[in-house]
C-alpha cells in the first residue's frame, strides 16, 4: 500500500479499522475549528491511537470509537474531520 | 463575610467526582438551585471539619462551556458568578485510567491561579488494568499534591482531607500557562503523562467485550428493547405482593375505623375522604420504587450512555440527537428531572424541543391512572402464552407516549424550535457494578418525595374534594346520590358538557379538576367521590370493582389514552417555566397537550363506541 493510501478519514472507515491520527481536516461544510475543539475535548489528538469499534444499525450512523483509553460515540459527519493512517 | 473556607470539586464527566463528593461529604449534602440559571448547586461540609465547605460543580471537559451547567463551572472557578463567591481552593478528580485527557483540563485549571489538590481516583480500577503511574513525578511536574483514591471505597481520604486542608492554609497560588490553545495544553498533556506512566495497562476488557454485546447492531437493540420491556412487566408483576399488602392495610384501617367510631362526618372524612383518597396513592409506592430502580441502575452502570448511541439515528429522524434519549427515560419516571436533566442539551432549540416533549413520556404518577383502569377494564388474559394482556396494554400506553413524543418533536423543530440540529458526541463510559450508594440514595429520595407528595397535595385536595362533596348537602327526597348535588357534583356537571363527546361522565370530570395538582389525585379523587355515592360493599370492594361496574369500555379506554396526553401536573407546568425562562413555554407546552389529549381521546371514544355497537 501506498503511504497516501493509507491515509483515510475516520467517517469513511468500517468497524475493526483503526490506526493513528494524523491531523484534523477542516472544511466549512462540517463545521471547522468550533467542531475540532469539541473533538480535542473528547481526546482525539494527533498522535492517538483511535479504532472503530461499533455503527449503528440504522444507516451505519452514529459510530462508536476508541481513542486511546477512552470510548467516544460520534456521527460519521463529524468523524470526517480526521484523518487516520491505518495500520 | 464567611468563615468557612469554600472548595470546588472540579472534574470530567465520568471521572468518579460525585462520588468523591459524596465519600467526603456524607449524606448531608445541601441541594439547592442556582437563582436564574438552572443548575443545581451541590455543596456539604468536609466531615470531620466544619471549616471547609465542598461544592460539586457540574463535569465539564473544559472552560470553554458547552451547555448551560457547564457555564456554571467556568463562572465559579473564575469569581465570574453572581451568586457564588470565588472558591478558596480546587480539587480536581482525575480518572487513573484515562490520564492523558484528564491532564489536558488540570492543566488548564492551573491557569487560573488557585491552590489545587488532584485526586487520584479510580486507582484499584488502574491498578486492574495494569496501569503503573509514578505519583510522586506527576506532582513534582505538576507543582500540586497528587492523592491516589478510590472514592467507592473510601481509599486514600484522610490524606486528601489533610492536603485540601494544608492547600488552603499554605497552598501555591502561582499561576502555570501550558498554552493558550487546546492544542498546545494537549500537547502539554500528553507528554506529562507520558513521562509519568510506567506502564501503559491493558485496556478496560471487561467494557470492551460488554460493548460487543450490548453495541452490537442487532442485539443491541433487541436488548434494549428487552431491557425496557422487562421494566414495565416488571413494574407490574413485582410490585403485585408489596401492593395487596399496602391496599390490606388500608382496608384494615378503614374497617377498624368503622367498627370504633360512630357513624358521621368524622368516619366520612378519615374513610371516605383520607384513606379512600390518600390510600389510593400511597398503594403504587412498591411501582414507583422499581420504576426509579431500573432507571437509577442502569445510569449507575453507564448503561445509560449506550442507550443513547443506539437511539440516536432515531431521534435523528425526530430532529433530536441521542443525548435527548437520557432526559427523556427519565422522564419515565416523572418529567421533572427528565426536564432537569434536559440541562446537559448544548443546543438551545434541542434543549427546548426535549422539555415539551419530556412530560408525553409515560410517567410514574400516570402508573396509579393506568393500573386502576388497566386491572378494572383489561381481562386477565396471556398472549402468545407468555406476556399478560394488562402488561402489554400497559407497554402499548408507553408506546403510545413514546411515538406521540417522536412526532410532536419532528413537528416542534421543523416550526416553532426551528434550527441547526446539534450533533451527537458522547463519552461511553467504562461500565462499573452498580453503586448501591447512589441506587439506594435515589431511591430513597424519589420514596421520600412521592410519601411527601401523598402526605400534602394530595392529602389537601382530598380534604379540600371531600368538603366540596358533601357542601351543599343534598334536598329532601333527593333522586340522585347526595354528591350530585354538592359543589363537585355542580362543577362536574357543567364539564360534562365539554367532556361528554369523549365519554366523561360529570363524576370523571369532577375528578379531573384536583387532577391538575398531580394525574395521581384524579384516582384519589375517583376514590372519594365513588367512595361517597356507593354503598358499604362497594367501598370495600375497592376502586377497582366500582369502575367496572359503572364505566362503559370506550369511557375507560378514552379516560386512558387522556392520561397520555393531557398535562395534569402543576409541577411539571412550574418547573417548565424555570427551566425556560418565563410563561411562554409552559402555556404553549399546556395548550399542545390539552388539544391533543382531547383529539386522541374524541377519536378513542367515538371509535371505540362505533366499534362495540
Amino acid at each position: 500500500m501506498t503511504d497516501a493510501s493509507r491515509l483515510k478519514s475516520l467517517g469513511s472507515l468500517s468497524p475493526g479499522a483503526g490506526g493513528t491520527l494524523t491531523r484534523f481536516v477542516a472544511n466549512f461544510e462540517n463545521g471547522g475549528s468550533q467542531m475540532i475543539d469539541r473533538l480535542r475535548e473528547m481526546g482525539f489528538a494527533e498522535g492517538a491511537t483511535i479504532e472503530l469499534l461499533h455503527q449503528s444499525f440504522f444507516g451505519r450512523d452514529p459510530i462508536a470509537v476508541r481513542v486511546g483509553a477512552m470510548t467516544v460515540a460520534l456521527r460519521r459527519r463529524e468523524a470526517n474531520l480526521i484523518e487516520i493512517r491505518l495500520v | 463575610m464567611s468563615t468557612t473556607s469554600l472548595v470546588a470539586v472540579v472534574g470530567n464527566p465520568n471521572c468518579g467526582k460525585s462520588a468523591l463528593f459524596n465519600a467526603l461529604t456524607g449524606l448531608r449534602q445541601k441541594v439547592a438551585n442556582y437563582p436564574g440559571a438552572t443548575v443545581e448547586r451541590r455543596s456539604g461540609s468536609l466531615l470531620g471539619n466544619s471549616e471547609i465547605e465542598l461544592i460539586d460543580l457540574p463535569g465539564s471537559y473544559s472552560l470553554t462551556p458547552r451547555s448551560p451547567d457547564e457555564l456554571v463551572t467556568k463562572q465559579v472557578l473564575t469569581g465570574a458568578h453572581i451568586n457564588e463567591r470565588q472558591p478558596q481552593a480546587i480539587l480536581c478528580v482525575i480518572d487513573a485510567t484515562n490520564l492523558v485527557q484528564h491532564l489536558r483540563f488540570v492543566l488548564e485549571l492551573r491557569s487560573l491561579g488557585l491552590p489545587m489538590v488532584i485526586a487520584l481516583n479510580m486507582v484499584d480500577l488502574a491498578e486492574r488494568e495494569r496501569i503503573v503511574i509514578d505519583v510522586k513525578l506527576l506532582s513534582e511536574k505538576l507543582g500540586v499534591p497528587v492523592i491516589e483514591t478510590v472514592a467507592v471505597r473510601k481509599r486514600g481520604l484522610e490524606d486528601l482531607k489533610e492536603q485540601v486542608r494544608k492547600a488552603l492554609v499554605t497552598g501555591s497560588t502561582d499561576t502555570v500557562n501550558y498554552g493558550d490553545t487546546l492544542h498546545l495544553r494537549q500537547q502539554a498533556a500528553q507528554q506529562i503523562a507520558s513521562a509519568a506512566t510506567l506502564s501503559e495497562g491493558i485496556g478496560h476488557r471487561t467494557t470492551r467485550a460488554l460493548d460487543r454485546i450490548l453495541l452490537h447492531p442487532v442485539l443491541g437493540l433487541f436488548i434494549l428493547a428487552a431491557l425496557l420491556f422487562t421494566m414495565f412487566q416488571a413494574v407490574f408483576a413485582w410490585a403485585e405482593a408489596p401492593m395487596d399488602l399496602i391496599e390490606g392495610g388500608f382496608t384494615s384501617l378503614k374497617i377498624f375505623f368503622r367498627a370504633n367510631l360512630e357513624h358521621g362526618l368524622l368516619l366520612s372524612l378519615l374513610n371516605d375522604g383520607l384513606l379512600a383518597g390518600v390510600g389510593a396513592v400511597v398503594v403504587f409506592l412498591p411501582q414507583i420504587i422499581f420504576l426509579f430502580l431500573f432507571i437509577l441502575v442502569l445510569e449507575s452502570t453507564g448503561y445509560m450512555a449506550r442507550a443513547a448511541f443506539l437511539m440516536d439515528r432515531l431521534m435523528a429522524a425526530a430532529g433530536l440527537n441521542g443525548r435527548a434519549f437520557i432526559p427523556l427515560l427519565s422522564s419515565f419516571a416523572c418529567a421533572v428531572p427528565g426536564i432537569m436533566a434536559a440541562r446537559s442539551i448544548a443546543n438551545e432549540k434541542d434543549r427546548l424541543t426535549t422539555i415539551l416533549i419530556a412530560p408525553l413520556m409515560t410517567c410514574s404518577a400516570r402508573l396509579p391512572v393506568y393500573t386502576v383502569i388497566i386491572s378494572a377494564f383489561i381481562p386477565n388474559k396471556t398472549v402468545a402464552g407468555m406476556f399478560g394482556l394488562k402488561g402489554l396494554v400497559l407497554f402499548g400506553l408507553f408506546i403510545l407516549g413514546i411515538v406521540s413524543a417522536l412526532i410532536v418533536a419532528a413537528v416542534l423543530k421543523r416550526t416553532v424550535a426551528k434550527g441547526p440540529t446539534d450533533t451527537f458526541m458522547l463519552e461511553l463510559p467504562k461500565y462499573q457494578a452498580p453503586n448501591p450508594r447512589f441506587v439506594l440514595t435515589g431511591l430513597y429520595e424519589r420514596a421520600r418525595l412521592f410519601l411527601k407528595r401523598a402526605g400534602t397535595i394530595i392529602l389537601a385536595s382530598t380534604v379540600i374534594l371531600w368538603v366540596l362533596t358533601l357542601w351543599p348537602s343534598a334536598p329532601d327526597g333527593a333522586l340522585r346520590p347526595d354528591v350530585a348535588y354538592s359543589m363537585v357534583g355542580i362543577i362536574g356537571g357543567w364539564l360534562e358538557v365539554i367532556f361528554a363527546p369523549i365519554g366523561f361522565n360529570w363524576e370523571i370530570s369532577a375528578a379531573l379538576v384536583p387532577g391538575m395538582a398531580a394525574r395521581e389525585v384524579a384516582i384519589a379523587a375517583l376514590g372519594t367521590v365513588y367512595s361517597l355515592q356507593g354503598s358499604e360493599e362497594m367501598v370495600e370492594a375497592g376502586l377497582v370493582a366500582t369502575l367496572n361496574g359503572l364505566w362503559s369500555l370506550p369511557t375507560a379506554l378514552s379516560f386512558l389514552v387522556w392520561f397520555v396526553f393531557a398535562p395534569q401536573c402543576l409541577s411539571t407546568i412550574a418547573v417548565t417555566r424555570r427551566e425556560t425562562g418565563g410563561w411562554k413555554w409552559p402555556l404553549f407546552m399546556v395548550a399542545y397537550m390539552f388539544a391533543l389529549a382531547y383529539t386522541a381521546s374524541f377519536i378513542t371514544f367515538q371509535t371505540a363506541t362505533i366499534l362495540l355497537q
